[in-house]
């Protein structure tokens, strides 16, 4: 376990980070090919939906990663206050740009599937709604990050800030839907999912392994570079940038 | 009682040990260490920018290095923060004094966050001797630097604490000022406190005086 | 099981220095409740002197009300219906406007830094400048929206209601807002940043507001979301402090 404790410095994770990038990044492709392939060209148009259901392969995974992506900031918020770990705020950095793009593209595709579904561009569903209040909460963090000069402060800012979200989140979730049922009442059920055949919730798995394997490249090779910028003037980056290399010293 | 760190050797009252100190990537200092004893006082001096105030700061608990740690008898403050507070006072370059509020509100605000509670009479005695009892009703914002320094040497008087951390204490002060800063020290120090200040200029202060380089 | 502090060993042990010491350890340990009263009779004495400055979110919230019927013509039936949601709005971008205050004296002025070396539990004074906060700016503002909603043709029942609900927002909008204030203390363009990280942070306490009032005036039961507030206050007032604390020494350094 101690070997493991190795990495929580940034000067053993850079290299390790590199080697994992790649294979990460092949797994997303792969997945996001078979995804897509039977989720767009095997699987049967829906009885009920035709074919715009199928926008759902991504907006489904969006969603659900853009959520599960602020919950794994909020794991390395804890670790930045408490351990004062340099690594886990700069994860957390790394982290939230794709959580927010995830919830950008969870809103967009929300909509497009929205439109021949219920008719409107936009509704203010528990859902909707929080996944809209989510990307606020994620710009939020950037702009907080940008807004100091001094960057302890700004790392150990940031994590407070996504604990407070954290706790916020679900109160969101529920005070919306409570909202909506006393101004729409109970009849219109808007978050009544499709009933999915086996074959397109195969494909879904695998547009969510996807998306969980970009994100893991994505960060990964995101936080690279902020580790090289943190560390600027420490010995193993001048040595890094002197020797040429840019897989990183082996320790 | 906690038993004390093995590593030190009749150590002294007040220590550091290697800290460090960074400003973005510029590194202020590191390897810091020193140690003091009551009726000593420490001068920590160099030029502007070289991380004087930044290093009261961390020996205060205000901020925390980036390496290193801090000793109170032996046992590392962070374990009992809030006794440590209560032993210290500091004083920063801005005055801690809210300048809507009188002298002697001013006073007796500041000493109840210290957690102190004197009587009236007491605290008028010591605004005598620092020369503000007759403007004790004046809101400070109508002092005189050299004033507003002397209410805040006031408040070390009555606070009781004795380590002080003061930062540029002297400056604003014309040389009578100096002299009562320099022979408040003196006593300070003779009663068994401690002090560790910047100070660009010199202070006369007798007693066991040491002077940190940054 | 506080550990206490030795001194070494060649210091007379109980001098003058130590007796004050143990002293105000005794009287500052964990004692909440002087903490608080500390900081509430400062905060207010303040007030008194800075009329101005406590004043202006309370003006801001009866100007921008008025901006509504300018805004939406005086078709009376369609600004009734609107009122406890906009009446809810502007209060709460009232309270946003207010927080800034909350530390930037202070920090200018040095004190802040006393507090955050005070042996009093710096959540506790946090705590004081919280309840501060909202005796000077959410109590003033939910006596004033039935007021301001008189001008939108809401009748006294809705009215009273929304000083209700508001009076049991306002506290949790003070301690989240004091939470962002601390955090984005000293930063570039930090209202504005106030602003963006708490409005969403505030979302369900103006659902609950509001809507509390919607439901009495659509006849269904309004208990729930007014048990709600409470909940959130109960929550607010042991967690609140923490963070903002928190926040308070992370904007120190």
């Amino acid at each position: 376990m101690s070997s493991l404790f190795r990495y929580a410095s940034p000067v053993a994770f850079y290299p390790l980070a590199g080697r994992l990038v790649p294979w990460f990044s092949g797994l997303a492709l792969l997945f996001a090919i078979g995804g897509l392939y039977l989720g767009l060209i095997v699987a049967p148009p829906d009885w009920q939906q035709g074919e715009t259901y199928r926008i759902l392969f991504i907006h489904v995974p969006s969603a659900w990663m853009s959520m599960f992506i602020y919950f794994v900031m909020a794991g390395y918020a804890v670790l930045t206050l408490t351990l004062q770990t340099r690594l886990s705020a700069l994860m957390m950095q790394a982290l939230a740009p794709t959580g927010a793009l995830f919830a950008a593209l969870a809103l967009a595709t929300g909509a497009f599937w929205g439109k021949p579904t219920w008719g409107a561009w936009w509704v203010w569903d528990a859902r909707t709604t929080s996944t809209l209040l989510l990307l606020f909460l994620y710009l939020g963090y950037l702009a907080l990050q940008n807004a100091f000069e001094d960057v302890r402060r700004a790392d150990r800012a940031g994590a407070l800030l996504v604990l407070v979200g954290t706790i916020n989140l679900p109160v969101i979730y529920f005070s919306v839907r409570w909202w909506n049922t006393l101004h729409q009442g109970a009849s219109i059920s808007l978050t009544a999912a499709p009933s999915m055949a086996r074959i397109m919730v195969t494909s879904m798995l695998l547009m969510s392994l996807a998306a969980w394997a970009y994100t893991i490249a994505v960060v990964l090779s995101r936080v690279r570079g902020k580790i090289l910028w943190r560390e600027r003037s420490s010995q193993w980056v001048l040595e890094l940038l002197r020797d040429g290399r840019s897989d990183g010293v082996d320790s | 009682m906690p038993p004390r760190d093995p590593d030190m050797q009749a150590g002294s009252l007040f220590e550091g040990h290697t800290l460090a100190c960074r400003r973005g990537e510029l590194t202020l200092f590191e390897d810091l260490s020193f140690a003091l004893d009551p009726g000593q006082a420490l001068f920590v001096v160099g030029p502007n920018g070289s991380g004087k105030t930044s290093l009261l700061r961390i020996a205060a608990g205000l901020a925390l290095p980036h390496a290193g740690c801090l000793f109170w008898g032996g046992q590392k403050i962070r374990a009992a923060a809030s006794q440590f507070r209560s032993r210290i006072l500091y004083v920063g370059h801005t005055l801690a004094q809210k300048e809507e509020l009188t002298v002697l509100e001013n006073l007796t605000h500041t000493l109840a966050v210290d957690a102190v509670h004197l009587p009236a009479s007491t605290l008028l005695r010591v605004l005598e001797s620092v020369g503000l009892k007759e403007r004790r009703h004046l809101p400070t914002r109508y002092l005189s630097l050299g004033q507003k320094r002397r209410l805040s040497l006031a408040r070390m008087l009555l606070a009781g604490r004795r380590l002080w951390f003061l930062d540029e204490p002297a400056s604003g002060l014309d040389a009578k000022g100096v002299e009562f800063l320099e022979s408040t020290l003196t006593a300070h120090l003779g009663r068994g406190g401690m002090a560790i200040l910047t100070s660009h200029q010199l202070l006369r202060v007798a007693g066991a005086v040491q002077t940190l380089q940054l | 099981m506080n550990p206490t502090l030795s001194t070494s060993s060649d210091t007379p042990k109980r001098d003058a220095f130590e007796r004050a010491s143990e002293q105000v350890c005794e009287a500052a340990q964990a004692n909440m409740a002087a903490a608080c009263r500390l900081i509430l009779t400062s905060e207010l004495r303040m007030a008194l002197r800075n009329r101005t400055d406590v004043a202006q979110p309370l003006i801001f919230f009866i100007v921008v009300g008025s901006l509504f019927p300018l805004g939406l013509g005086d078709g009376t039936s369609r600004l009734t219906a609107l009122a406890p949601g906009l009446l809810w709005v502007c209060a709460l971008l009232s309270v946003l406007l207010s927080l800034p205050q909350i530390y930037a004296r202070d920090a200018a002025n040095g004190t802040l830094e006393q507090l955050v070396l005070s042996p009093y539990p710096l959540a506790a004074l946090c705590g004081g400048k919280i309840m501060a906060h909202w005796l000077l700016t959410g109590v003033p503002l939910a006596l004033l929206a039935p007021l301001l909603g008189i001008a939108f043709g809401l009748d006294f029942d809705s009215g009273a209601l929304l000083a209700v609900t508001l009076l049991l927002g306002t506290p949790i909008l003070s301690m989240i807002g004091a939470i962002g204030a601390a955090l984005t203390l000293g930063a570039r363009a930090g209202s504005v940043l106030v602003a963006l990280l708490v409005l969403p942070l505030y979302v369900p306490v103006l659902v609950f507001g509001s809507g509390a009032v919607e439901a009495w005036r659509a006849g269904v039961a309004f208990g729930g979301p007014l048990l709600l507030l409470g909940a959130g206050i109960l929550f607010g007032v042991v967690l609140a402090p923490l963070a903002t604390a928190a926040a308070v020494r992370i904007a120190i350094e």
